[in-house]
């Protein structure tokens, strides 16, 4: 009975947006907007726009990126915030290249060192936040000091990694069949993907599931939402916050070992603000710093988003240098104010 | 006489009165077998020593009362006993069984669960969530049973709430229930209940009542903390009383008639409140002079419908009606605390613009916010610079009291309205809930007003600073100050106010004076004239 | 008499824990013995001549003195946008760059390497103080209006600000010739301290005058800790917290003269960088909440020349400037956690614990 009531005075849009979670609500402004700038660019732009090729390549380029906003949706999710996942990308490229490098090393190998690392930093500074109850800024601050510090110890100058296996596997191209396009001279090219957009998919898949229905991803928001509460709730709130920044540094583990596969250098100026671009995107994505609110695939659409913004300028023309950094935060301007409007109205 | 004192049977809580009183042959005999034991126990925090040697028994299948006033302790033993507090002394059993809890979750765990007085749940997710985490088994969350399940428990509740939606949606009292319905939805041996009532209606208190003597019947044990008196000898079958953290004493209800439980909170007799009306003159206003404050059509985008008020010099008048009637509403905006959007006002018979609240501050407007901890109090500031705040604002930017002056006049207010407070430099959060009201209250005199609002003034705090603020109130107005006094008691009100205007559903609906203010007649108006008392 | 002094000497230092001053103090103690064992050369302040024949004092002390103003002047002002708004802003570093660049700009005109200066200095230095303030404002529109964090509102500056400052001067870098102009970095002719010093303790007087004469304290703490209250006490949270932005904004405009008339010239995206950063954690180390409220601006400056002085010892024992982050961040995880109330705690209760066993 009660639920014939309330479908009916939701038929109307307005009210349907009102008893949308605020979580769905932003997630839904960004798949929009996504669609909307990619059609237009489609339309408008043409050229590369309307082969797939180009939107691959933006999920080439920013494999890593999705896998380190993914780890910072989590902490922003739980209330949190994390500022060192560029620094550990950094730190992770730079000792994996030494390690390659030295007498040609394992791969295998590598990837762990990557993961340790990861790890490594989401453990301390995990303890240092929940378990300390310092602010996580200046944690993770400090983080991010130390492994851009410990980059230049490790290695000062920047090198090219030679190692056969590694340089095999960076070059691993997975055609996906039947979106390729025909090139200039007549020849049909398979469209593909790296290796590193597999993991970031199947990491967004992983997270997605956790966030959604674990009990451990409820947690998460549980946390986010009222620390007070949770507590009161029975939730083991600094095992929470502790578990959020745990999973947050093996993602930039995996990421910071992505990153490096692309690249395929190590270098101290390796991921140089990368830490921004994630919490960016994953705001562009509908994450609310202040915690509770945000989700995974709405993080993966904010990537796309902010990436997708920086082809559109660079094939309108604007290609002073300067552009990319105006257009990249009048964009993440213009997400806030949306989010902050239509956060407000809702509460009318 | 004193029967009359403490009759606080108010309007709120008239309708279910006669409902339950068929019910009472429904209570079984208490049992006597010992479900909670907590003996010795102490607590200490810096500054305070908050609980000292505290016991507390609670038995299978009763309801007992938790009381004591303000600072007495009852908070901290029951975080002490959910776990939020580690105790530094003392031991806990259950069932005979001694017990250490660390944190809620092994409170939980142990069988106990608890509805506090703020909503402990999470704005953010949705109903069902809200009632289902931290307490299920499995690392998976089967949203169709949640579901499924909440629907379930909201429908035999009759909580009006879906399941899917967010809480944050939903009014106060709606969370309350959600929270109450968790808690009782556990299968606990101990319920706490700390003052749950504070937020909800008349109905919805009915409703609570009906669920905790069903719950006591399958032989949960059930603490009980509550401000209001008539809910005690409602529902419970025995009381302990608590006062300055230590154990007064438990004792069967019967044994205990309210004036005795009242001087064992106080530890003393209380003032005679009946007549406080005659120790002050009443302000004779002069013949033809304007209202101090008059109000046509005024309308705030809280929802509120046009409404026309005025006030006059020396008079002291009051808003009631059921929670979410709008009185709260119509003073806010009074003092342009919500946007106003229609009607004009006058002051002393000039017209006046008030938009923000400095408009009606600099008109000689003050206005005591209803929830003292969101809107009144600044948590980390010292006493000192809460009392000068409002005085200061108005002062102006440019112009500070000197250290000389915040100290002088921080000393004579702590004088004045004695508040007990370490130091002027203490910081306000750290006073007990009536002292930080007498710092707001004194915050306002400062800027002698002329037109002072008190929205709920006397809300959760002990009853002994009730009287004194009542007291002050009639004290202000017979030198003058027009007051509007807001109270969730009736009789407070009827105690305090000279004239009511009574509101329902956002709408002015009348207003009474001289003869006709007594209980039987603002009932009435309230419940819209067709109803009468039964 | 024995017994008195031997309580009160715990219950003194017991005291001196809970001040607000103990943390940088302690950090300043602690370095200070550092390089007294390690290195006691640290604490020689010769006098010599620089190159146009001007005295100057040279040695780490008066380097802390000169470097760390510039983080003092940008501590003032996140002290009081932590304050008010809660939050941090993580643009100052872009901001000093673009109120450098307009600096510049206005010094020089259209032609980058003019002979003459085309405009007074404090002309240009008041223009650039209103383009800074206006940044500034655009900040706390974002905070105070729209209710965004604070820290995501200044990441749009903090992303575009160096391209901003870029496309000022058509990413060109235009020197100044004029010497007067160096003054403000360097020195002024016969005194041998730096000029940023002064600069850095004038900024302070006004900022404790501002503090004593109005109720910038009392106003901004009320709108940090309650923000609902404060507006049923009169007062507008969003001017406030605006207007912490704009004094901010004041700050960086400073030190952004500081900055570029050091070099006489700018580089867009490495001039005071990281400097937000350094900025927030002078706050912090000055013991302030980083979520708002109370605060204590002597603390915060202090905190400051802390940092500094850190930056400078590392700098005595060959550490590069690039990989003195990570000795940095040691260095403040190892003071934090020190400070972190749990810790804290556990100390005074293993304190108290020695005492029980002394008396027994």
């Amino acid at each position: 009975m009660s639920n014939n009531n309330s479908s009916a005075s939701g038929s109307s849009l307005g009210n349907r947006i009102k008893n949308m979670t605020d979580t769905n609500l932003l997630l839904m402004i960004t798949i929009i907007i996504f669609f909307l700038m990619y059609l237009g660019a489609m339309i408008f732009l043409q050229g590369g726009f309307l082969r797939w090729q180009t939107f691959f390549n933006i999920l080439n380029n920013n494999a890593s990126l999705i896998i380190l906003s993914c780890g910072l949706s989590l902490v922003m999710i739980t209330g949190s915030i994390d500022i060192s996942v560029g620094g550990i990308t950094a730190l992770i490229s730079m000792c994996c290249a030494v390690y390659l490098d030295y007498k040609g090393g394992n791969v295998a190998v590598s990837i762990l060192i990557a993961l340790a690392i990861g790890i490594a930093f989401g453990l301390f500074q995990g303890l240092l936040i929940a378990y300390l109850d310092i602010q996580p800024f200046i944690v993770t601050l400090a983080g991010m000091f130390f492994a851009r510090g410990m980059t230049t110890i490790v290695n000062t100058k920047p090198f090219n990694v030679a190692h056969e296996g590694f340089v095999a596997l960076k070059n691993t191209r997975i055609n996906v069949p039947g979106l390729g396009f025909v090139n200039p001279k007549g020849i049909y090219v398979d469209a593909y993907v790296e290796i590193g957009v597999i993991v970031a998919l199947i990491v967004v898949v992983v997270m997605f599931c956790l966030l959604r229905w674990t009990k451990l991803g409820r947690e998460f928001y549980a946390v986010g939402g009222k620390n007070e509460s949770a507590l009161m709730l029975g939730i083991n709130v600094k095992r929470t916050k502790f578990l959020a920044h745990l999973i947050c540094g093996l993602l930039a583990g995996i990421g910071g070992y992505i990153y490096f596969l692309h690249a395929g250098n190590g270098s101290a100026l390796n991921a140089a603000g990368m830490e921004m671009n994630a919490i960016a995107s994953s705001i562009i994505g509908g994450t609310m710093l202040s915690g509770g609110v945000g989700n995974i695939g709405g993080t993966f659409f904010g990537v796309l988003s902010f990436s997708t913004i920086q082809n559109i300028v660079a094939s309108v023309g604007l290609d002073e240098a300067w552009w990319t950094g105006i257009t990249k935060a009048a964009m993440l301007c213009l997400f806030l104010l949306i989010q902050s409007i239509v956060m407000a109205r809702k509460k009318k | 006489m004193y029967k009359y004192l403490f009759m606080r049977r108010c309007a709120l809580f008239y309708y279910y009165f006669t409902v339950l009183e068929n019910c009472q042959e429904v209570y079984s005999g208490v049992s006597d077998n010992i479900v909670l034991n907590m003996r010795n126990i102490h607590k200490r925090f810096p500054g305070v020593y908050a609980l000292q040697g505290v016991d507390f028994t609670l038995r299978a299948g009763e309801i007992h009362a938790l009381m004591g006033e303000n600072g007495a302790g009852k908070s901290t033993l029951i975080k002490v006993l959910t776990g939020v507090h580690p105790k530094d002394e003392g031991e806990i059993s259950i069932d005979d069984q001694v017990v250490t809890i660390h944190s809620p979750q092994e409170a939980q765990n142990a069988g106990i669960s608890t509805v506090y007085q703020e909503i402990t749940l999470c704005p953010n997710l949705s109903v069902a969530e809200n009632m289902y985490i931290g307490r299920t088994e499995g690392a998976f969350q089967n949203w169709k049973k949640v579901n499924a399940d909440a629907d379930k428990i909201l429908q035999s509740l009759d909580i009006p709430a879906k399941a899917t939606q967010q809480l944050s949606s939903c009014s106060i009292a709606i969370q309350q229930m959600v929270a109450i319905a968790r808690a009782v939805d556990m299968d606990c041996k101990v319920l706490i209940l700390d003052e749950p009532t504070s937020s909800l209606d008349e109905q919805e208190v009915a409703k609570l009542f009906k669920l905790m003597r069903d719950l006591k019947q399958r032989g949960v044990g059930i603490i009980f903390v509550t401000h209001f008196l008539d809910q005690v000898y409602e529902v419970c079958d025995r009381i302990t009383v608590l006062r300055d953290g230590q154990l007064v004493g438990e004792y069967v209800i019967e044994d205990l008639p309210r004036v005795q439980l009242v001087s064992k909170m106080l530890g003393k007799e209380l003032d005679d409140m009946s007549d406080i009306h005659g120790e002050y003159q009443t302000y004779e206003a002069k013949e033809g002079e304007a209202p101090v404050f008059e109000a046509a059509g005024l309308a705030s985008n809280s929802g509120i419908k046009p409404f026309d008020f005025h006030i006059n010099k020396g008079e002291v008048n009051g808003f009631t009606g059921l929670l979410g009637s709008g009185r709260s509403e119509c003073v806010r905006a009074i003092f342009g605390a919500d946007r106003v959007t229609h009607g004009t006002v006058k002051m002393n018979g000039k017209d006046v613009k008030i938009s923000k609240p400095i408009d009606a501050m600099r008109n000689g407007i003050a206005y005591l916010p209803e929830d003292r901890k969101v809107d009144g109090i600044v948590g980390d500031l010292s006493v000192r610079d809460n009392l000068i705040l409002a005085a200061q604002v108005l002062k102006g930017f440019f112009k500070p009291f000197s250290k000389a002056e915040a100290n002088k006049i921080a000393d004579e207010y702590i004088k004045l309205l004695s508040i007990k407070t370490a130091s002027a430099d203490t910081p306000i959060k750290s006073l007990s809930g009536g002292n930080q009201q007498k710092v707001i209250v004194a915050r306002w005199l400062l800027t002698h007003p002329d037109y002072l609002i008190l929205d709920e003034p006397t809300r959760g705090i002990d009853v002994g600073t009730k009287v004194d603020i009542q007291k002050l109130v009639l004290k202000l107005a017979s030198e003058g100050m027009s007051v509007t006094f807001i109270s969730s008691e009736l009789d407070e009100m009827l105690r305090t106010c000279s004239r009511l205007v009574v509101m329902r559903d956002l709408n002015v609906v009348g207003e009474l004076t001289g003869q006709d203010m007594n209980q039987s007649k603002v009932m009435s108006t309230i419940a819209g004239g067709e109803k009468n008392a039964e | 008499m024995q017994n008195n002094k031997n309580a009160g000497v715990p219950a003194f230092l017991g005291k001196l824990v809970r001040q607000q001053f103990f943390i940088p103090l302690t950090a300043l103690v602690l370095l200070t013995l550092f390089n007294l064992i390690g290195d006691p050369t640290f604490f020689k302040i010769t006098l010599g001549a620089n190159s146009a024949g001007n005295p100057v004092l040279s040695g780490p002390l008066i380097s802390i003195l000169d470097n760390g103003s510039e983080l003092a002047i940008l501590a003032i002002g996140m002290t009081l946008v932590t304050a008010s708004a809660r939050g941090q802003d993580i643009s100052v570093g872009a901001a000093v760059a673009i109120s450098g660049s307009m600096l510049l700009r206005m010094l020089c005109g259209t032609n980058s390497r003019p002979d003459t200066l085309q405009m007074p200095i404090i002309a240009a230095f008041l223009i650039a103080c209103v383009v800074s303030m206006l940044f500034g404002a655009f900040n706390g529109i974002l905070v105070a209006f729209f209710k965004i964090q604070p820290m995501i509102a200044t990441l749009i500056l903090y992303t575009a600000g160096r391209s901003i400052a870029a496309w000022f001067n058509n990413n060109e870098l235009p020197i100044v010739k004029d010497e007067t102009f160096a003054i403000f970095g360097g020195l002024i002719p016969g005194i041998p301290i730096p000029t940023p010093f002064f600069i850095a303790v004038l900024c302070v007087i006004i900022i404790m005058l501002v503090l004593k004469f109005t109720n910038l304290r009392l106003y901004t703490q009320a709108v940090g800790t309650n923000e609902n209250s404060a507006r049923l006490n009169g007062l507008n949270p969003a001017v406030i917290k605006v207007m912490s932005f704009v004094i901010l904004g004041l700050c960086v405009a400073v030190v952004g003269l500081i900055k570029v008339s050091r070099v006489s010239s700018i580089n867009y995206s490495v001039v005071a960088k990281d400097i937000e950063m350094d900025a927030i954690l002078a706050v912090a180390l000055g013991g302030n909440s980083l979520g708002g409220g109370k605060f204590n601006m002597g603390a915060s400056i202090m905190g400051a020349y802390v940092i500094q002085y850190l930056t400078t010892t590392l700098y005595r024992y060959q550490v590069s400037s690039d990989a003195l982050p990570a000795y940095k961040a040691v260095v403040v995880i190892a003071l934090v956690v020190m400070s972190a109330p749990a810790v804290r705690e556990y100390f005074s209760t293993l304190t108290k614990k020695l005492k029980v066993k002394e008396v027994a």
